[in-house]
């Protein structure tokens, strides 16, 4: 493997990436249709976190009506009748709640916070490009985006309300309105994700194209940072399960609306076919959820621990691992669908294989905190709460992949307790470390640290409190989606559980209010932050925060791996991917190096 | 928050319990021992001044040891769960000579179809029940389970048994109780603005109290059937075990 020619580039003078001619331009090509990707990447931020915060608001309200069901909700009287009338919630709205806290949190909040935020900011950045391969696409991207997700957002005030059928959106009860009351929103979801899903292929066309070709001299496949390893191979899970849901959203908006009957069974069509489309689209989408936030907290807990990452070649071949078996386990969400029974079989094998690569990376993590020298600065919090709410995530996993246990546990609480686990406890928290650690580049100013410490230690306690009781209502049999649980005879008496967690509810909202206040007030008013206040390695350290358009003054060649902490013979405890080699690592005199050295470079 | 089963009562149950709590067990261990290694890092390798991170890059030994064990662990889970899979779900291994019922849902109710004395489901005599409906104890029922609108989910905890009803379909579940009660019954799969109110109950009797309910049901339906008005179902859908006629529809 040649190192040097694996990263060449020949557009490096290309006029359209230098950036001084861009500062004539107006307003709207600077902020608004830009594009620059770390431009795009705040456009996404701020989309995500206005999602992010509305699905809190959503879960919220679910959570007023589980605790306190028939009440009338605090200020719920501003409500129009159709969804809580005098303040209570009706059974339709709350359906419309549960599945649009669903859709905005995973396809416009932690699907573009992942992909779209990160994708964006750290691809160029930590590849040593002036920006993405085709800066228009990108900027398209995100424009098709926000249209999506306003359609998303009206959807609640036409007739009939929101969607309601989960944002699994299950055939028959999403094919038919008449079995739900609620026609125009159902489509509006269905167009709507439609849209989305040419924003996120638009966007992976770009990541794939620009980590191929676009990296700078030096910097071979596995000196990649883990984070553009993770992104790359999540966009190929993009590129590829994005169309499958895309179909699946053309045949179920035919059925409402042309009079096809792919999914309605009393003319011939299938509701498991749904469920096949979905899932097969659905699990590669959960490893879309999680792999880019595994990428972020390696390179976090990296640098908080002052070592390189532990086993940097399994963490990247575990991702390619998971990336692969994600493909063949989405039967498991079948499991009591009425699928052949010997299928379920097969499922359960790959599902508990694919943990195998998940406890890798934990391992391997932990690898990376022994004998470190550990800053617990607020990234690295958040990375190591990561780690402890993976883990949990991950083993009560196993339950469910046990296919004769999920008998029991499939669709209760247990699964909602598993995949919050999952996504907030894996995902969000990801994201924190990921946006904490990041904020000084993209604004270039630091995020207030004791504000910062308040929030994460309040979300980690609050987060538990919430989330870890729903395994116990899972077991106890509490089903999901259940507008009033006291309606049942044997889960009235789990109410006092379901008060205790909305109490948690409003503690964690809370400190997601003291994140986003001083997330806000930091654009403007944090201190501002030098080029590598974290003392890291990789290339977007390199350059001023925030870089400018264009990134690079100079096109910076690569030396080394971006884990290279603490390296023995080092002054300092880090060493920029770009720094000229010292005397120990020069390179042979021909400037080439042998193949020998190149070897030994690649194993260690 | 409880990590313990409530009791099962079906015969498959125990050995789900089984799994439950062996997984239990071995998650517990890796819980424990996880996240213990994780503060005890936290802790004893922070921060500390003239401290230096040791410059590792990983060890190939670690990573076998550490892919190998959860392999193996998780594949033994897979052998332990096939046989208790099947038992419960494979449809060519359900006990033979089981009493076979019909259970109809829709939104937002239950309705088991019971044949006639003959085993007809046509017959004059056959009749049908609301969201409340009768089984006999310590002997196999089959069950159909069939949708009318959308799907549903038959979910009964203590009988640790759970599955979809398909519309367009009949999937058959079994189980055998061995303790005679009431045990409750919810719909597990999101169905539309009722799904949290579509509660029902099988009371699971000794076959003589079984076979006098029946009788019973079944001159009802038989008298019903006689003084014919209209095919239509029973209207008493709460509490009662309301009677419709079957087949003069």
């Amino acid at each position: 493997m040649s190192t040097a020619a694996a990263g060449a580039r020949t557009d490096w003078d290309i006029p359209e990436y230098a950036g001084e001619h861009h500062q004539e331009l107006s307003f709207l090509r600077r902020y608004v249709f830009s594009t620059d990707h770390k431009v795009i990447a705040v456009q996404f931020l701020v989309m995500s976190l206005v999602f992010l915060a509305l699905g809190g608001f959503l879960a919220l309200m679910m959570r007023w009506q589980l605790g306190f069901p028939g009440q009338p909700m605090p200020g719920g009287s501003v409500l129009p009748e159709s969804m809580a009338p005098g303040g209570i919630i009706l059974p339709e709205f709350y359906n419309s709640l549960v599945t649009m806290h669903g859709t905005f949190m995973i396809f416009f909040a932690i699907m573009p916070l992942l992909v779209g935020v990160f994708g964006n900011l750290l691809i160029p950045l930590q590849i040593g490009a002036p920006d993405m391969a085709f800066p228009k696409l990108n900027m398209a991207s995100f424009w098709l985006a926000v249209p999506a997700g306003f359609i998303m957002l009206t959807s609640f005030w036409v007739e009939g309300g929101a969607a309601g059928a989960g944002w699994t959106s299950y055939a028959p009860l999403s094919a038919s309105g008449d079995y739900t009351g609620v026609y125009l929103g159902q489509q509006l979801w269905l167009l709507s994700l439609f849209i989305l899903g040419f924003s996120s292929i638009a966007g992976a066309v770009n990541y794939i194209t620009t980590v191929v070709n676009m990296r700078a001299p030096g910097l071979t496949w596995f000196r990649l940072p883990l984070t553009v390893w993770a992104l790359f191979i999540t966009a190929i899970l993009v590129l590829l399960a994005m169309p499958i849901l895309a179909g699946a959203l053309i045949m179920l908006l035919s059925d409402q609306t042309l009079g096809t009957t792919f999914f309605l069974p009393e003319l011939g069509g299938e509701p498991l076919l749904w469920q096949h489309l979905f899932w097969f689209f659905g699990h590669p989408e959960v490893y879309i959820l999680i792999l880019p936030a595994f990428g972020i907290v390696s390179e976090v807990l990296a640098n908080g621990a002052r070592k390189p990452v532990f086993g940097y070649h399994a963490m990247v071949l575990a991702i390619a691992a998971i990336a692969f078996l994600g493909w063949i386990v989405w039967g498991h969400h079948m499991f009591m669908s009425g699928m052949n029974p010997v299928l379920g079989t097969t499922f359960m094998v790959t599902t508990l294989v694919i943990a195998v690569p998940s406890a890798i990376k934990v391992f391997n993590w932990l690898g990376t905190l022994w004998k470190g020298n550990i800053h617990f600065h607020v990234p690295f919090l958040h990375a190591a709460a990561f780690v402890s709410l993976f883990i949990i995530g991950g083993l009560s996993g196993i339950f469910m992949a046990a296919a004769p246990v999920d008998i029991h546990i499939h669709d209760t609480y247990f699964i909602v307790a598993h995949l919050h686990y999952v996504l907030f406890g894996g995902s969000l928290f990801a994201i924190f470390a990921g946006i904490t650690f990041w904020f000084p580049k993209m604004f270039g100013r630091m995020m207030n640290t004791l504000w910062n410490r308040v929030h994460f230690v309040g979300t980690f306690l609050c987060y538990n409190l919430v989330f870890f009781p729903m395994h116990g209502l899972g077991i106890e049999g509490m089903m999901r989606r259940l507008y009033d649980p006291t309606q049942y005879g044997w889960l009235a008496e789990l109410q006092p559980w379901n008060v205790f967690i909305t109490y948690a509810v409003f503690g964690l909202v809370t400190f997601q209010v003291v994140f986003f206040v001083n997330f806000f007030l930091s654009i403007w008013t944090g201190r501002k932050a030098e080029a590598n206040p974290w003392r890291a390695n990789s290339l977007e350290w390199s350059v001023p925060s925030p870089p400018p358009h264009g990134n690079f003054m100079a096109m910076p060649t690569v030396y080394r791996g971006p884990y290279e902490y603490s390296t023995p013979d080092g002054e300092e405890d880090f060493i920029l991917q770009s720094a000229s080699p010292r005397e120990s690592e020069r390179p042979p005199s021909d400037g080439t190096r042998s193949r020998a050295a190149l070897n030994e470079e690649e194993s260690t | 928050m409880n990590w313990l089963l409530d009791p099962s009562v079906s015969t498959f149950g125990p050995d789900i319990d089984r799994l439950y709590y062996i997984i239990l067990f071995i998650t517990g261990v890796v819980f424990v021992l996880t996240e213990g290694l994780l503060v005890y890092f936290l802790v004893r390798y922070r921060r500390r001044p003239g401290q230096r991170a040791e410059y590792i890059h990983g060890s190939t030994r670690a990573e076998v040891i550490w892919t190998a064990v959860p392999f193996l662990i998780l594949v033994a889970l897979g052998l332990m769960s096939k046989p208790v899979w099947d038992r419960v779900k494979e449809p060519s291994v359900f006990p033979q000579d089981a009493y076979e019922l019909r259970l109809v849902a829709r939104q937002f109710e239950w309705e088991a179809h019971y044949p006639g004395a003959n085993g007809d489901p046509d017959a004059p005599d056959a009749f049908s029940v609301l969201n409340r409906f009768h089984v006999p104890a310590n002997e196999p029922v089959v069950i159909h389970l069939e949708a009318e609108d959308v799907i549903h989910s038959f979910f009964v905890p203590r009988f640790r048994l759970k599955q979809d009803a398909i519309p367009g379909r009949s999937i058959p579940i079994w189980f055998e109780i061995t303790e005679p009660g009431e045990y409750d019954l919810g719909c597990a799969e999101l169905c539309g603005l009722g799904h949290y109110s579509m509660d029902g109950m099988v009371i699971v009797q000794s076959r003589s109290e079984f076979d006098a309910w029946n009788a019973e049901r079944r001159t009802a339906a038989r008298e019903a059937a006689g003084a014919v008005v209209a095919g239509r179902s029973g209207s008493d859908a709460g509490e009662g075990e309301a009677v419709s006629i079957e087949g003069g529809s």
